[in-house]
């Protein structure tokens, strides 16, 4: 066994640090774990203590409850562990995602969790780390992922609520409730009209302000007064909040849906709403082979999606690659 | 290129009819006749016949993305759509060539038939080099066959009526047989003077709902005229100025793909139209589905199929008589003249007419039913003796009385990954029944689930794979659906020794365990049983 697979073992639990007895995004509660970040796939509740970024306790709170220990650290800030060096630092996925770094002997380990290259005005930008053994998600491995500029991709979405509004219809957009929602809502130009939330997502919304993240005004669908216009506004949700009876208060509405996936016609089809806005929080093929390369790493672990055509790329590129499984599988569609 | 790549765009953002047809009639309004007329050709269906091996097409777009075949394979098989595929991962240009449809078609598309492979190859790279994204799609949907975009030669046709101010029957016969896509073909379609069309002009057809709960409460049973249900293809047989125009219910005209019937239908008068169903025929009676199904999509069938699988209309209800519209008038006397004129045509058994089945009482009808699946009907019809001949579904006077499926409950064996909307999730199932302790593969489905169960699958066969073939995944055999089927055969080309007809899953038996499925041998008890088993405790 080498010095960086002692350092990092993949256990019935997931991703383990003998040498620091602890885990880091864990399927089952352990008594010691690192969380990259707060998405329900990777923070589960029931762990003895957690260590995770200051920047999204508030979002790590929500989920794992009032009760949990979380010791929460600066991004960059060195943590002892049974003499492992373990820093947090920023992946650009969501407020408060981190990749984790292992340091010990001389040997380093990056665990990225979820990551993306592109800015976000809600979180801090991905910082590649140097290491010799880097983990990394694969969730959009495939060259078919190659994402517009954001601000092209805001534009559109300024022309269809307009052209909604224009129409008399209500704007209902579906997005992931933590991340994608806020980034949305941040960068998204709130003169064209008022917007409104989900209460998902409201409760995030006001999570993100409570760590500092500027957002524009927004009100819970579910206190609207009886008779409320809705034909200028946004309407931000979960995409579980589609086709439900939830939806119907609006009247006459146009529905879209940010994600990765909308860049697929077959998937933008499948969800039946009215336009797919391309919109990530995930790396695009481009970004996870620009991230990888930066690292200088030797040995690559690929987990979360389209992993084995990454790891044959990265062998035909002269790596040590390896696609490690991930608990919670799925296609994803709400990424 | 750019505004039908816009058109299509268009197109693909709506599900709803009406913004589809208000799509292409604003592209109509503007197009140039000689890009119209290409749009309509492509919009109705028009595919150029195969001008790039699919391999080729593939290889050549790796190379054109600087990406390995196997990683293109990978792509494919993620997205589910070649065109997509292609014009996800080539180079977009960033200043797009400006010219016309027409000139894409006529100069460059056509233009790659019969080309030497190197010289192909050529020009297909330096066409992807001048598109934008949204181009290099619809491109490589006319490269490789059908745009996919949920519209249909009807509603081409009806987009282009409230543009043309001709209607749609007018046009559907100016377009009928081979129609070329040129600019003055196009302004023709626009001619005022409908003269030409009125000839051939059929009437819309009558539908009928199905019958839910028992015939009794339609009253007494003599008030209504029982048919079989045939499973062929409703048509309309016009006979008009020593003329004869053969439609289908799709509103298409299929005169020359059934020169038999047509040759037949010139022994009607003149002034006459019959509502009838196509069928394969022969010695008197039905050939299975299947036999007419060769005859499908042939525009001039030769001698060896039109005897092996011949094919006739069977008359139904009688439209116009002596250029007199005969719809409102009673089904009885509308029936009573068609079977006298049946009857004084020489000798033809390619325009005949559907037998009434008579019966004493409404448990005679119901037996006649249930032996319906012996004549190869799927049922009986029920017409109220009264009625006029309506237009569209209107409920109650015409019913269908129609067997139940067949089901067995097989289990999920294999799946692969769908198509279009359903690519990237595991879609197309292969299910089993058990034979000497294995499981034997006896039917493919694709439909009857709903979205959220399909998810479910999905996730299923993601996490109990247990073998790869390709793109097909073996599963571990523990999802049980009740298979619903409308018709058994024998077949040597299957494993099991069975075919079954339109399989789907009726039901997902998630309260059944894998040994509780059917066997083949109970699969095989059904070729010989006339109706399908009832009321098993259901």
């Amino acid at each position: 066994m080498t010095a960086t697979e002692a350092l990092l073992q993949l256990t019935r639990d997931g991703l383990f640090c003998p040498a620091g007895r602890f885990w880091i995004d864990p399927w089952r509660p352990v008594e010691r774990a690192v969380l990259t970040h707060a998405h329900a796939d990777h923070a589960r509740p029931g762990s003895e203590r957690y260590l995770a970024a200051a920047e999204g306790e508030l979002v790590l709170r929500r989920r794992l409850g009032p009760e949990a220990r979380i010791e929460a650290v600066p991004y960059g800030a060195e943590v002892d562990r049974d003499g492992v060096r373990v820093s947090l630092h920023p992946a650009g996925h969501v407020l408060g995602s981190a990749q984790v770094r292992l340091e010990h002997r001389g040997q380093v380990c990056v665990v990225s969790g979820d990551y993306k290259a592109a800015a976000d005005p809600t979180c801090a930008v991905f910082e590649p780390v140097a290491c010799h053994h880097f983990v990394t998600e694969s969730t959009f491995g495939l060259p078919v992922f190659r994402w517009p500029e954001t601000a092209e991709v805001v534009d559109e979405l300024h022309a269809w609520w307009r052209g909604n509004q224009e129409q008399g219809k209500a704007s209902l957009l579906y997005a992931y409730a933590l991340g994608k929602a806020q980034r949305l809502l941040a960068s998204i130009d709130p003169s064209i009209g008022p917007i409104w939330t989900h209460g998902a997502v409201e409760n995030l919304v006001e999570d993100y302000r409570g760590a500092g993240v500027p957002l524009p005004p927004t009100r819970r669908v579910s206190e609207a007064p009886d008779g409320t216009d809705w034909s200028r506004a946004l309407v931000v949700a979960p995409p579980s909040a589609h086709a439900t009876p939830w939806m119907r208060r609006f009247g006459a509405l146009s529905t879209a849906f940010a994600s990765g996936w909308m860049a697929l016609r077959g998937t933008r089809r499948r969800r039946s709403v009215d336009r797919g806005f391309v919109l990530s929080d995930h790396a695009d093929w481009g970004a996870l082979i620009g991230a990888i390369e930066q690292t200088g790493a030797q040995r690559v672990w690929v987990t979360h999606g389209y992993r084995e055509p990454l790891v044959r790329w990265l062998e035909e590129a002269g790596l040590e690659a390896r696609a490690i499984a991930a608990r919670f599988e799925s296609e994803g569609d709400d990424r | 290129m750019k505004a039908f790549a816009a058109l299509y765009n268009r197109l693909d953002s709506t599900t709803k009819t009406n913004e589809k047809v208000a799509a292409m009639a604003d592209y109509f309004e503007r197009a140039r006749p000689a890009d119209a007329a290409w749009a309509l050709w492509f919009l109705s269906g028009g595919r150029p016949k195969r001008l790039i091996a699919s391999g080729r097409l593939r290889q050549w777009a790796a190379v054109a993305a600087g990406i390995p075949d196997w990683l293109f394979e990978e792509c494919y098989d993620a997205v589910g759509d070649l065109a997509e595929t292609i014009a996800l991962l080539v180079p977009a240009a960033p200043q797009p060539n400006e010219d016309p449809l027409h000139l894409w078609v006529e100069e460059r598309l056509l233009g790659l038939r019969a080309l030497e492979e190197d010289e192909l190859r050529e020009r297909l790279l330096a066409a992807w080099a001048e598109l934008d994204r949204r181009q290099l799609f619809v491109w490589n949907k006319l490269i490789t066959g059908a745009l996919r975009v949920g519209v249909s030669k009807r509603l081409a046709v009806r987009a282009l009526a409230s543009v043309a101010r001709v209607d749609a029957a007018t046009l559907t016969h100016r377009l009928a047989g081979n129609w070329r896509p040129t600019a003055a073909a196009y302004e023709a379609l626009f001619s005022a003077d409908t003269s030409d069309a009125d000839l051939s002009r059929p009437y819309p057809f009558f539908l009928a709902h199905p019958l839910e709960g028992e015939p009794a409460a339609l009253g007494a049973h003599d008030d209504w005229q029982a048919e079989w249900k045939w499973d062929g293809i409703r048509a309309q047989v016009v006979r008009r100025g020593g003329r004869v125009f053969l439609w289908s219910r799709g509103e298409e005209l299929v005169t020359e793909s059934f020169p038999e019937v047509a040759e037949s239908a010139r022994l009607l008068p003149d002034g006459c139209v019959i509502d009838g169903e196509l069928m394969a025929w022969k010695d008197g009676g039905p050939l299975p589905f299947a036999v007419l199904q060769r005859r499908l999509g042939r525009k001039k069938p030769g001698p060896k199929i039109l005897a092996d699988a011949p094919a006739a209309l069977v008359a139904y209800d009688l439209l116009e008589w002596r250029g007199e519209d005969y719809r409102s008038r009673p089904l009885g006397e509308r029936r009573s003249r068609l079977t006298g004129l049946l009857d004084s045509l020489p000798a033809t058994d390619r325009v005949l007419a559907s037998p009434v089945v008579a019966a004493a009482d409404w448990a005679e009808l119901e037996a006649a039913r249930l032996a319906a699946r012996e004549r190869s009907a799927e049922g009986l019809m029920l017409k109220r003796l009264s009625s006029a001949y309506g237009v569209g579904r209107r409920r109650g006077d015409w019913w269908k009385w129609k067997l139940d499926p067949f089901t067995l409950d097989a289990v999920l064996i294999y799946a692969q990954r769908g198509h279009g909307r359903r690519a990237s999730l595991y879609t197309d199932y292969t299910f089993g029944v058990w034979h000497e302790g294995k499981l034997v593969p006896i039917a493919k489905a694709y439909s009857g689930l709903t979205d959220a169960e399909i998810r479910r699958v999905d996730r299923f066969v993601r996490r109990h794979t247990t073998d790869r073939f390709g793109p097909v995944r073996a599963v571990e055999p523990e999802l049980v659906f009740e298979i619903a089927f409308e018709g058994i055969r024998e077949s040597k080309r299957h494993k099991s020794g069975i075919a079954l007809r339109f399989p789907r899953m009726a039901r997902w038996r998630d309260d059944k365990k894998p040994k509780e499925a059917d066997t083949l041998d109970a699969a095989r008890a059904l070729l010989q049983a006339p109706a399908p088993a009832r009321d098993e405790g259901r």
